[in-house]
């Protein structure tokens, strides 16, 4: 290639205890190119730039920088050496504005002016073609607003060497197209644009290279022009990987769950749930798409018996006898008493599926420990389940006895989905489960959810990849700030058509969606990382 | 390994050392780190004594030793100590496995020595006496139980903060027996002698301590199966570890708070009630004599575990022993104890550091190839 070297890493190895996290890794960015970072969860992608950020120290190898061995220390040595990262996780002041948090650490030397700040930051969003208020204020803004600042907050630091980790994780495709215009004009104007991805088809659409890892191993790199889906793939994962997900049509469906009209309000006076109405019939996989933050988990906790609801109505049709329960204002215990087959994989499964510390079998008593009279728990069949379980799933593990917090993320949701599953459960709910698995658990997950789906459960499925929502359910409902804004038939719906229903796309519900994520600094939940990665798509490349 | 040697002659600074997350670490490792440490804070405690007062260290490690193992009666001590040190730890124990932070062990166990004494004070003599142990027993549990339930209910109802709560309980706990004492002493001395000869408990094998020791020893074991082979248990250790969770799978989370801290503050009434019957026979503000704080360090440095308790006990009580019998026999303050037993809990908590985490020094490999 004719272009120099922006940035040359060499021989880079890192471990984390017992897990090498790289190893040997070597890998050249030239300048005025896009270089994308691609491997499945775990791989050891993000760790390998936090390394070049200043975040990590590596155990050995070099890093160069125009061809000067560096060493990079702390985030200020990277920024010294024109390196900058944008994180998944932002790192900004919400009650300050754009600006300030742009000029936020940076010390002038000649004297702080603010004009002059503001002067270079329309500069920079001129250039690029940002859209960007800079007197706006953090809390005001939405997730791909602060990515903007995040992005402008780097250039404003003079990087020459952008690395972005999982970008569109948190985007709708139409913001997810703005911000690639906006890479590929940093690209023309001479900058490397390193971004860590599993997307295939960003990959493509995007990028000039790609570097695969595996394992924490660089596979190769190759021209994107020279790629394609089933070769990255093959890369990525070691092994040729079918990418299809089977649907079978729903056998007779019946009405099973049904919502109606219900309402909640969080801490500040926020509509949480505005009048959401639904049915989930058997033997039918309802898909839920929106936001992260839009109101998913409250929808799927307050079916579960964890929010509190200001009207509305949940009512359970019992298959056996015909009947309906009323499932609004009642525990979990209670409606698990009153003899719904309700089961629930939430989107925390350490946080509140499962218990990180506790090993496989006591986290398999969590749903049975009440059974019988005894003062004593019982450990032997919650132990024959997780041996079961481990087994019929592939679990990884070294015994039923390893905490669930040891295992990858991939196993520690087979152990959840497995539990959950093995209530012979009616209606299932789940909440993104297939984040930070790889692609072959991935799969094994969508097998086990049409599996159900054959045995006449109702299944719920939040998810956040369209194209997997697209390929998997038979109906997908949309939901904006709390609101359902449609459902649309997943057989035919259309990408950009869910797009626009999850933006609402009106303004005044935007401003909505400003105040709701006030509430989300308080308790901030965790959206990003969203996996899955295998894309059917027809069109190739979108350049 | 096999890295290419670079060619650059000003090779930049690499930092001197970095710190590692070790990966799990087999157990004879861990231990024998601990040993180390050990070993490290008694070399480091001769060498101040040294410093301090001119004295070989092989001298201060035998009146150490002989501070608790010196006579028969040491022995003894020793023993009675460590039983009601654990059983305050025990008693402390289901809350902090709950992550609920009960500081108040010390206004329990008083409430509970106040109970037991106010028993003796209004109704010695004039009840049988196996009726009056047995209330003195029964008060001491509710008064140390209700001492440790308040905070409860308040965190379960508005979740104020525990620490703060059981912390100003003991504040309360110390000044209703110094009004009691007030009450009780017409002389206004506040002084309460011993009030023997009434509501003693049983001595066994002739030897007073032998009950103490007895019921903490069932106490133990009796927590170690609640901990872990109970229902209760089972609910104590997924409320700690996640109250999401609990609320997940239907636990009630203020029933468990409430509950667990019933328990806590029983069995901190019931050190009460062995400290004033089987014991002082009196009580002064000074009855719990801080053992409510220090069981705390009992409970923490054994992570919990009621077996491994009996050994951190042991420790503690050991160090207390030996450095005031080290500072008798050099003519040291008091504060001499304090100093050692500091220096030592240092090394022993300080240590899960490197069993935790290595340190990686600027390899002399990685220079030679610049």
């Amino acid at each position: 290639m004719s272009k120099p070297i922006a940035l040359e890493m060499k021989n880079i190895s890192k471990s984390f205890g017992s897990i090498q996290a790289n190893k040997n890794v070597s890998l050249e960015v030239y300048h005025g190119e896009i270089l994308a970072i691609l491997g499945e969860n775990g791989c050891g992608k993000t760790t390998l730039m936090n390394m070049i950020a200043g975040i990590y120290f590596p155990d050995e190898g070099q890093v160069l920088v125009d061809g000067k061995e560096v060493v990079i220390a702390s985030p200020k040595d990277a920024f010294a050496h024109k390196i900058g990262m944008i994180h998944q996780h932002f790192k900004l002041v919400d009650v300050f504005t754009a600006t300030e948090n742009i000029i936020l650490g940076v010390k002038e030397q000649a004297g702080y002016s603010r004009a002059e700040a503001e002067a270079r930051v329309r500069e920079i969003t001129e250039r690029y073609g940002f859209h960007m208020d800079p007197h706006k204020k953090i809390y005001e803004m939405s997730v791909s607003e602060k990515q903007t600042v995040e992005i402008i907050k780097v250039l404003y630091r003079n990087a020459d060497i952008l690395i972005l980790d999982e970008p569109t994780a948190v985007l709708t495709p139409q913001e997810t197209d703005v911000l690639f215009d906006v890479l590929r004009r940093m690209r023309d104007d001479g900058k490397s644009v390193i971004i860590i991805t599993h997307k295939l088809h960003e990959v493509l659409a995007l990028t000039d290279r790609v570097a695969v890892l595996r394992r924490g191993e660089h596979i190769g790199t190759v021209n994107t022009a020279e790629a394609d889906e089933s070769m990255l793939t093959e890369m990525m994962v070691g092994k040729k990987v079918s990418l299809n997900i089977a649907r079978s049509e729903p056998q007779d469906p019946c009405d099973r769950l049904t919502v109606s009209h219900i309402s909640c309000t969080g801490y500040e006076g926020v509509k949480l749930l505005d009048d959401v109405s639904f049915t989930a019939k058997s033997g039918e996989i309802l898909g839920i798409a929106g936001i992260a933050g839009s109101g998913q988990r409250e929808l799927l906790e307050s079916i579960a018996g964890l929010q509190h609801l200001d009207s509305g109505e949940i009512t359970y049709l019992d298959p056996k006898t015909g009947e309906t329960v009323n499932l609004r204002d009642k525990t979990p215990l209670q409606i698990r008493e009153l003899g719904v087959r309700l089961s629930f994989v939430p989107e925390d499964r350490l946080g509140m599926g499962l218990v990180g510390n506790m090993d496989i079998v006591d986290n398999m008593m969590l749903r049975s420990y009440r059974k019988g009279h005894s003062v004593f728990v019982d450990r032997k069949r919650p132990r024959d389940l997780a041996e079961r379980i481990v087994e019929s799933l592939e679990v990884v593990t070294p015994g039923v006895t390893t905490p669930v917090r040891r295992l990858s993320g991939g196993n520690v949701q087979k152990v959840l989905v497995g539990r959950e599953i093995a209530a012979s459960p009616k209606v299932l709910m789940v909440a993104y489960p297939v984040r930070g698995l790889d692609i072959n658990s991935s799969y094994a997950i969508y097998n086990l959810l049409n599996k159900q789906k054959e045995a006449g459960t109702a299944i719920i499925f939040v998810g956040e990849d369209l194209d997997v929502l697209i390929e998997l359910c038979d109906r997908i409902m949309v939901i904006n700030s709390g609101r359902i804004t449609g459902i649309v038939d997943g057989r035919t719906a259309v990408k950009e058509e869910i797009g626009l229903l999850m933006t609402g796309s009106i303004r005044k519900k935007g401003k909505k969606k400003a105040q709701k994520r006030v509430k989300g600094v308080r308790k901030p939940k965790p959206r990003n990382r969203p996996k899955n990665r295998k894309k059917r798509r027809k069109g190739g490349a979108r350049r | 390994m096999n890295s290419t040697p670079v060619q650059n002659t000003s090779k930049p600074r690499e930092p001197l050392f970095h710190i590692v997350k070790r990966p799990t670490i087999p157990l004879w490792k861990s231990w024998l780190i601990r040993a180390v440490a050990i070993l490290a804070a008694f070399l480091v405690c001769g060498i101040i004594t040294f410093l301090l007062v001119k004295r070989n260290p092989l001298d201060m490690y035998i009146a150490m030793f002989r501070g608790s193992f010196g006579s028969s009666r040491k022995i003894w001590k020793l023993v009675k100590d460590i039983a009601i040190l654990l059983c305050i730890s025990l008693a402390v124990t289901p809350a902090f496995r709950m992550k609920f932070w009960n500081i108040g062990a010390e206004g329990q166990v008083l409430v509970g020595c106040l109970a037991t004494t106010a028993c003796l004070f209004y109704l010695g003599g004039k009840v049988p006496d196996w009726c009056l142990i047995l209330l003195m027993l029964v008060t001491a549990l509710i008064a140390g139980a209700a001492w440790g339930v308040i905070p409860a209910l308040f965190k379960a109802k508005w979740k104020t903060n525990e620490t703060l709560f059981t912390l100003m309980m003991n504040y309360v706990a110390t000044y209703l027996v110094a009004f009691f004492l007030l009450t009780w002493t017409p002389d206004g001395s506040s002084t309460l002698g011993r009030i023997e000869g009434v509501g003693m408990l049983p001595v066994l094998f002739g030897n007073a301590y032998v009950l103490i020791i007895l019921v903490v020893a069932i106490l133990t074991i009796a927590m170690y199966v609640y901990l872990n082979y109970t229902k209760h248990g089972y609910e104590i250790s997924v409320v700690g570890e996640s109250e999401n969770t609990a609320r997940y799978i239907g636990i009630s989370v203020p029933k468990v708070i409430i509950r667990t801290m019933l328990v806590s503050g029983a069995l901190c009434g019931l050190a009460g009630f062995l400290i004033v019957g089987g014991l002082d026979r009196t009580i002064t503000t000074e009855s719990a004599g801080g053992q409510g704080f220090t069981a705390i360090m009992v409970s923490w440095l054994a992570k919990f575990d009621p077996l491994v308790m009996i050994l951190t006990s042991f420790l503690l009580i050991f160090l207390d022993q030996g450095a005031a019998q080290v500072a008798q026999d050099f003519n040291m303050s008091d504060a001499f104890p304090s100093i050692i037993t500091g220096i030592i809990l240092f090394f022993i908590i300080g240590c899960e550091f490197f069993i935790n985490y290595k340190v990686v020094f600027r390899s002399a490999k990685k220079e030679g190839q610049a």
